[in-house]
């Protein structure tokens, strides 16, 4: 029985990739048949997006996202008078195979721009690629600063912008919602010193709570794989903080909740999209989540007018399926482009960057974006509250 | 205030300590009699915790009261990685037995990677959450402020007990009389007919015992299992066998409880960051000083 369903698996499988490729081949030779089709009348925009690999799942909802889009924007009559073609290509979830597809999409494809990749990882791999062939490049999902802002030069890169909030600004939203939202005059930070994620949130989260006039108690920090919090929760109960802020992962973020609350420590925790995993819920148990919040990218809950249309038109076209974080992140990608070239009023990649430069309040899935001086989105951060274990929207908070 | 928050402190170092002391117990075991530094003796207690996960996850859909649940698993988990230690002692460590102690060493740590990645394989690397066997208690001491858990008790207790178990196999059963015996002079306890194989088969029967109800107890503690999860507790138990004086029980025992109480007072210091830094570098003073160990003897090397 075994072997028959594996026989059957296998066929399916060949038959995908099989189909896979033919597609690729399609497009690609169509390309070739009406050669220079730029010009012509459709615009392609390519993405390059985790297909198969460990984040498979992330360049999923990215291209479910961006094709709802393209398809959206061409019913109500494309770009510029010319209709959206969306090229995708794989990057298998590896920065090296990301810079090759990025290559594959400007040589062959002949794409004005590109979106992707879902990670900072794989988007590092298309960056030094669109900046020698001068296209733009609106990333997905990629969250670190490195990805607009040359480390070691600290200079912009020029070609490089994102539909994500950079990882730092979550730092500053939870510090105005424990602010104004909850009232709290005094913080403990409790962070995760094995990473970088969790020291941008800390530093960012410390400024603007000291900003706002509030006062860090104590800084405390752990490592990852780290299992015994009590020695520092302890420390941090003496103190009788307003709030605790906790910008880690959710492995350990489990560990510390449930700690915290059997040791009787009940004000709020604070943290951020480190947090989005079923598993929190699992080690930390419901009841030791109540009273938590933590900042996301957005939230299928959220009620505002331009959320809700586009979870319907995302159901509508997925099976009833609720986009999540990336597939909000990919649908705005493609509209951050089409509103580029509209401004730009040609498709012309270096006018194209110029529009893209001095993007202003568009309204998004995710929220009104404008692109700042680095290239990184300034727009509202949702703050979602633990109920019963479950994360439900609470507020939207503006930068 | 002051004080209350010390002893409260110390009572939390006491509870990280029991865990190391468990595990660090089985090391200076298997040291004590093949001189073998057994890194995956990290990896038994990873597997240990794992079991008890399954079996107490079974017994509980059973509708088992959770102190059966608790005992049934702990025994279970036990004996299961009791025959994985013998196991892995008969295939992996007992071929190379005459050869170079590098070369065991060596083999200590492929059977150490080969159990952890296995595990991921298996299981997946994502950590799983342990069931709560029992519900979870605070105790107020004395009318102060200072908090005790049922589980922070329970952990106690059970270090307590099998150490009494150990001290009494050691000193009192045949078996443990041949343990010795064979940790003194392996060929002479051969000559007088002592059966060192399978006293060698005990020693890691009990020890992987021990790390199975470390990893049960650290399960239920801290309700989180991976299987990379052992690599962390391995060291820092290995660090307080050699605390201690590797190959002395009692030695394990100070060790482990010494390694975990001056980890949470630096922690409770506001040093958190400091905590593995100046934990190891207290190993390496007593090491300076007493390079044997704290209760170790200085054994010159036969040669």
């Amino acid at each position: 029985m075994k072997k028959i369903g594996a026989i059957i698996l296998s066929t399916v499988l060949t038959a995908v990739l099989a189909a896979g490729c033919g597609s690729n081949n399609t497009e690609s030779s169509g390309n070739s048949a009406n050669g220079g089709n730029s010009a012509g009348d459709t615009i392609k925009i390519g993405a390059d997006l985790e297909l198969t690999g460990g984040q498979a799942s992330f360049g999923d909802s990215a291209s479910k996202g961006a094709k709802l889009a393209v398809q959206q924007i061409n019913d109500a009559g494309g770009v510029l008078g010319k209709k959206l073609e969306l090229v995708v290509a794989d990057n298998a979830s590896k920065s090296e195979e990301a810079t090759q597809a990025a290559q594959k999409l400007i040589t062959d494809d002949k794409v004005v721009t590109i979106i992707g990749a879902s990670t900072s990882t794989n988007t590092l791999g298309i960056v030094p690629v669109v900046t020698e062939k001068q296209i733009p490049l609106v990333a997905v999902g990629a969250t670190n600063p490195k990805v607009t802002v040359d480390e070691r030069t600290s200079k912009v890169n020029e070609w490089v912008f994102r539909a994500a909030f950079i990882d730092p600004f979550q730092g500053q939203v939870m510090a105005n919602f424990a602010t104004n939202s909850l009232k709290a005059k005094t913080a403990v930070i409790y962070t995760d010193t094995s990473s970088d994620y969790s020291k941008g949130l800390q530093k960012f989260f410390e400024e603007t709570f000291k900003k706002n006039g509030g006062q860090i108690l104590s800084q405390e920090s752990y490592q990852q794989k780290d299992s015994d919090f009590k020695a520092v929760l302890t420390r941090i109960k003496a103190s009788n903080p307003d709030v605790i802020y906790l910008p880690g992962y959710y492995e350990e973020v489990g560990k510390i909740l449930k700690q915290a609350r059997e040791m009787g420590i009940t004000v709020p925790f604070l943290g951020g999209d480190g947090w989005d995993s079923p598993q929190l819920a699992e080690i930390a148990g419901a009841a030791a989540l109540d009273n938590t919040f933590m900042s996301n990218h957005y939230s299928p809950e959220d009620t505002a007018p331009e959320v809700t249309s586009f979870v319907d038109a995302y159901k509508a076209a997925n099976g009833g399926a609720v986009p999540d974080g990336m597939a909000a992140l990919g649908y705005d990608a493609v509209k951050l482009v089409a509103d580029a070239i509209s401004r730009a009023g040609a498709a012309d990649a270096a006018k194209i960057k110029d529009a893209l430069a001095a993007t202003k309040d568009l309204q998004l899935a995710t929220g009104k974006i404008t692109l700042n001086e680095t290239h990184d989105p300034v727009k509202a951060a949702v703050v979602l509250k633990f109920v019963g274990g479950k994360q439900t929207f609470e507020t939207k908070v503006n930068p | 205030m002051a004080m209350e928050y010390f002893i409260q402190q110390l009572i939390n170092g006491i509870s990280v300590g029991s865990i190391y002391a468990l595990i660090a117990l089985g090391y200076t075991m298997v040291y004590g009699i093949i001189k073998l530094i057994n890194f995956a003796h990290g990896d038994v207690f990873m597997v240990g915790s794992f079991i008890g996960l399954f079996s107490a996850r079974y017994l509980a859909s059973a509708g088992l009261p959770p102190v059966l649940v608790l005992i049934i698993s702990l025994i279970f988990s036990m004996t299961v990685s009791a025959l994985l230690g013998i196991t892995i002692e008969r295939l992996a460590y007992k071929p190379i037995r005459k050869s170079t102690r590098i070369a065991a060493l060596i083999t200590a740590i492929g059977v150490s990677f080969l159990l952890e990645y296995t595990g991921v394989l298996v299981l997946g690397p994502q950590a799983q959450g342990f069931p709560d066997i029992m519900v979870k208690k605070q105790y107020q001491l004395f009318g102060t402020s200072i908090q005790v858990d049922s589980n922070q008790v329970m952990i106690l207790i059970t270090t307590i007990i099998l150490m009494i178990i150990l001290q009494y196999i050691v000193r009192y059963t045949k078996t443990g009389k041949a343990m010795r015996a064979v940790s003194f002079d392996m060929e002479a306890a051969r000559l007088m007919g002592i059966n060192v194989d399978r006293t060698i088969s005990a020693t890691f029967a009990i020890g992987s015992a021990l790390a199975a109800a470390a990893g049960v107890i650290f399960g239920m503690t801290y309700n989180s299992v991976d299987p990379l999860m052992g690599v962390m507790p391995g060291l820092k138990a290995f660090v307080a066998a050699v605390l201690g004086g590797i190959g002395s029980i009692p030695g394990a025992l100070v060790g482990g409880l010494l390694l975990g109480t001056v980890e949470t007072e630096i922690s409770s210091m506001g040093y958190s960051s400091w905590r593995d830094g100046v934990a190891f570098a207290v190993l390496i003073l007593i090491l300076i000083f007493k390079p044997s160990g704290l209760f170790g003897k200085n054994v010159r090397e036969k040669v």
